[in-house]
């Protein structure tokens, strides 16, 4: 069976020291192999920006594809071979900016890919834009003034869309990071989880020292049930989103791949293209 | 007795004119007849004028006629709008209920049936379509017989009753017609057909049913007019095969979507038209990059922006060719007809896996959408190659720490062995950033060149496709070389029939590979011809460019221009090479 150690490769992240991305890469390698798989098993398929490059990362077979479409093309490759397990990952401004429209769509279709998003709350490697997820007020170098637009919550968006999981963490917190992965991986369905990965260069603001100070641990709030919708609604808004751990689960809504009609669980790739003479001579027949 | 007959039915979108097109041509069709059909249709649902025009012939065509024969319609717009086109002594089937009249200065007969009034006898206003069907039977002298089989086919679902009261219809529209008396009637009724049995399909139908015999389980698309009727093809047909549809919230969705499943190891598709793929071009780019087959239909209408989007136009070559930035290897084919669509489609997916790269299938709104008799098609010419796709269960060396599979390994031919996510050993890396042989980021200059070398490399012009230019060039030494692509291919070659009675040499060179250029195939033709023209949907002349650039002889090329929306008739081709060998321009 493989250990974390399987999941890892010599290349060097091109991170800068200190990210918060090195933990949730640490996280996911050993949420892998806490779940039983192998390296060949696992697929990343991954968005553009800093976060973009945790696909090459990893001992596993990995996409880094075009930005804000890493969900379409993992929902693609998880439909064409259900024995995979996709992971989906990238940036706030991949995921909720560029590529929002996917992440609204990939909700609602629930294709069993696991989304993590490294969110730090700006733009990286184009070195320090605003993003969807900065604060109204926020400075950076394209909002000299501060941001005048609001920010995207898109824990609520999430439960909004009856998502079927929805969790938060932060990367200091490898323990909790790594166990909420290990749960999405084994939901079935689309789970989003949004990570907390501070930009240590360039976001001054949301630094690991302020999250410490203001995410509240869902598992410090008593009568907690993650089964709840409504509940996690007003914990969201009760807490400015600032939460971390399982937020909303349910586990009866199935997976878009278990409604399609005739969609087998051996995986698509897996089967035979040709068809029969006698199927082809029926399609024929009906264009005579 | 005629070999050939143009008619027409005409009135509001969504007064089952539609319908009315369908039975006959599917009645002629079971015939033995050679049809080809064009709808006029506008963006809307109801409402507005439609028309379909239909060609019946004892012999094989490939294009709508001048002119018009017999025009069936439903109100008086229909007239207004199309009596033009009729022969001096043709007929109007027209409506009693709306007083039809005849516009000034033409010679047509106007026959006032009542239609609606003798569906309502049967049983149902809406039948009135087919008591006009039944008009045009007493006209053609078509058995009725002939049209029983497809009306069970298309109502006995709804009962006995339903198609019994529409065998009514059409007996009683016919009876109606056959008991006048019209002097100077010509003679419109068909000869008889050879009988055999023919497909009847539009181009869309035939890139859908080739798509499923190719094997793609796959497609994510987004509607769109004039492509929508793949993915409804494929919406009722996947599931019998274990596949599925997915309808995308865009169309950067569903290219992307194609290619995760492509990538995956399925043969996925995506088909759109311009303002589609013009979402969709960055993706291609990805697909180039990472070498990931794919296959993508292009279904040409009116541009630029929302243009004309019900409308017949050739103006995305160009678009097709060199949209995505960068340079990556790309295949564009060009089918000209319902037949060619379905083989070309088989091929595209095998080439799109050969080569590792996108493959575009470019149509227009006419092939797409215009309906034409295909001979039966060929079970033992579908063939599958997957290239050098690796099967889950190959048995790779064992990786040592940190290695990678070369998925990018600069070989001869510069394609590379491919593993599916899923196989042991066979793990690397994907990137559309410049990458290495295990397809990890590099930047290195030497590696750089080798890679886009290698992806360069991949095609040439002979890439093994059916007839990249369909050559038919009779003369060794000709007048005029006419050169065209997609749906243009019957309407120049009736074009020819014509000159060739005035005794012109004219050849024809269809091309139907636009990526790689067939230069060479190209070049043998033209270096014939005293004169070349080419006859495009388009403003600008797009293939007439790439023939300048790719070929040469600038002096000796003429560009022929049609962009008001319609197709070409064979007669404005006939006279476009007329005055090109008379005046020498036009």
């Amino acid at each position: 069976m493989a250990t974390f150690k399987d999941f890892r490769n010599k290349v060097k992240p091109n991170w800068c020291p200190g990210c918060g991305d090195f933990s949730v890469l640490a996280a996911m390698q050993r949420a892998f192999a806490n779940v039983g798989l192998e390296p060949e098993e696992v697929a990343i398929v991954s968005g553009i920006g800093c976060s973009g490059r945790i696909s090459g990362y990893v001992n596993a077979y990995g996409l880094h594809g075009v930005h804000g479409r890493a969900l379409p093309i993992a929902q693609g490759l998880k439909l064409a071979n259900r024995d995979l397990t996709v992971v989906a990952s990238g940036g706030d401004g991949d995921g909720f900016a560029i590529g929002m429209g996917h992440t609204v769509h990939a909700i609602r279709r629930n294709v069993d890919v696991t989304y993590v998003v490294m969110d730090n709350q700006i733009y990286g490697l184009t070195k320090g834009q605003t993003s969807p997820r900065s604060a109204q007020g926020f400075q950076t170098k394209s909002t000299p003034q501060g941001s005048i637009e609001q920010a995207i919550s898109p824990l609520e968006l999430a439960l909004s869309l009856n998502a079927g999981f929805v969790a938060q963490s932060f990367s200091s917190d490898l323990k909790q990071l790594t166990h909420v992965i290990e749960e999405g991986l084994k939901h079935k369905g689309f789970s989003l989880i949004n990570v907390y990965s501070p930009c240590v260069t360039y976001n001054k603001i949301n630094t690991y020292e302020w999250f410490k100070q203001n995410i509240v641990n869902l598992d410090t709030l008593e009568g907690y049930d993650n089964a709840n919708r409504a509940q996690a609604m007003q914990t969201l808004m009760e807490h400015d989103g600032l939460v971390t751990g399982i937020l909303y689960q349910n586990k009866e809504r199935p997976p878009y791949e278990a409604m399609i009609k005739g969609f087998k669980e051996e995986g698509l790739a897996k089967q035979d293209l040709n068809i029969s003479e006698e199927q082809f001579d029926r399609l024929m027949a009906e264009f005579a | 007795m005629i070999k050939q007959l143009s008619w027409k039915v005409g009135g509001q979108q969504g007064e089952g004119i539609d319908s009315a097109g369908e039975i006959l041509s599917t009645a002629l069709n079971r015939q033995g007849y050679h049809l080809y059909a064009y709808r006029h249709f506008s963006s809307r649902i109801k409402g507005g004028h439609s028309n379909t025009k239909l060609r019946m012939s004892t012999d094989p065509i490939g294009s709508i006629a001048d002119d018009l024969d017999i025009l069936v319609a439903f109100d008086q717009e229909t007239i207004d709008l199309n009596a033009h086109e009729l022969i001096k002594n043709g007929v109007i089937l027209a409506d009693e209920k709306f007083d039809p009249t005849l516009p000034e200065g033409i010679t047509a007969h106007l026959l006032a049936v009542p239609f609606t009034k003798i569906a309502e006898e049967v049983g149902m206003a809406q039948m009135k379509n087919m008591v006009a069907v039944g008009a045009s039977t007493a006209l053609l002298g078509l058995p009725l017989a002939a049209f029983r089989e497809v009306i069970e086919g298309r109502f006995l679902k709804k009962g006995q009753k339903v198609v019994d009261k529409n065998m009514e219809a059409i007996e009683r529209g016919r009876d109606y017609v056959k008991e006048l008396t019209i002097d100077d009637l010509p003679d419109f009724e068909l000869a008889v057909s050879d009988g055999q049995k023919r497909l009847y399909m539009i181009g869309n139908d035939a890139i859908a049913f080739g798509a499923v015999a190719a094997g793609a389980r796959l497609m994510a698309a987004y509607p769109i007019t004039p492509s929508s009727e793949i993915m409804e093809y494929l919406i009722r047909k996947l599931p019998e095969f274990g596949g599925t549809v997915v309808q995308t919230e865009d169309e950067l969705a569903a290219i992307t979507m194609t290619i995760g499943a492509n990538y995956g190891g399925v043969r996925a598709l995506t088909a759109s038209a311009g303002p589609g793929l013009s979402l969709m071009t960055e993706a291609i780019g990805l697909a180039g990059m990472t070498e990931t087959p794919c296959v993508i239909v292009d279904t040409q209408r009116g541009g630029p922006s929302t243009g004309l989007p019900t409308k017949q136009e050739q103006s995305d070559v160009l678009s097709m060719l060199y949209s995505t930035h960068g340079e990556i290897p790309k295949i564009v084919i060009a089918p000209s007809s319902a037949e060619e669509c379905f083989y070309d489609t088989i091929e595209a997916f095998n080439m799109a896996e050969k080569y590792q790269c996108p493959v575009i299938i470019l149509t227009d709104l006419a092939v797409s959408l215009g309906k034409q008799t295909v001979d039966p098609l060929s079970y033992d010419r579908v063939q599958i190659d997957r290239g050098k796709l690796l099967p889950f269960d190959a048995d790779l060396p064992q990786l040592g720490d940190s290695e990678l599979f070369p998925r990018y390994e600069l070989t001869e031919d510069g394609i590379s062995r491919r593993t599916l996510p899923g196989t042991k050993n066979g793990i690397h890396h994907v990137t559309g950033v410049e990458h290495s042989e295990t397809g990890r980021p590099s930047e290195s200059a030497e590696n750089r060149i080798n890679m886009m070398d290698k992806r360069l490399g991949k095609l040439s012009q002979d890439i093994g496709y059916t007839n990249p230019v369909a050559v038919d060039a009779p003369h060794e030494e000709a007048d005029l070389l006419v050169i065209g692509f997609n749906s243009t291919k019957g309407t120049i070659a009736e074009a020819r029939e014509r000159l060739e009675l005035d005794g012109l040499k004219v050849n024809q060179a269809h091309v139907r590979q636009l990526m790689p250029f067939p230069t060479d195939l190209l070049a043998e033709q033209m270096k014939n011809a005293k004169k070349v023209l080419v006859v495009e949907n388009n403003a600008t002349g797009q293939l007439t460019s790439l023939i300048k650039m790719n070929v040469g002889m600038a002096e000796k090329i003429e560009f022929y221009g049609k962009y008001d929306g319609n197709p070409f008739y064979p007669a404005e081709i006939t006279n476009a090479c007329k005055e090109l060998l008379v005046h020498g321009n036009i």
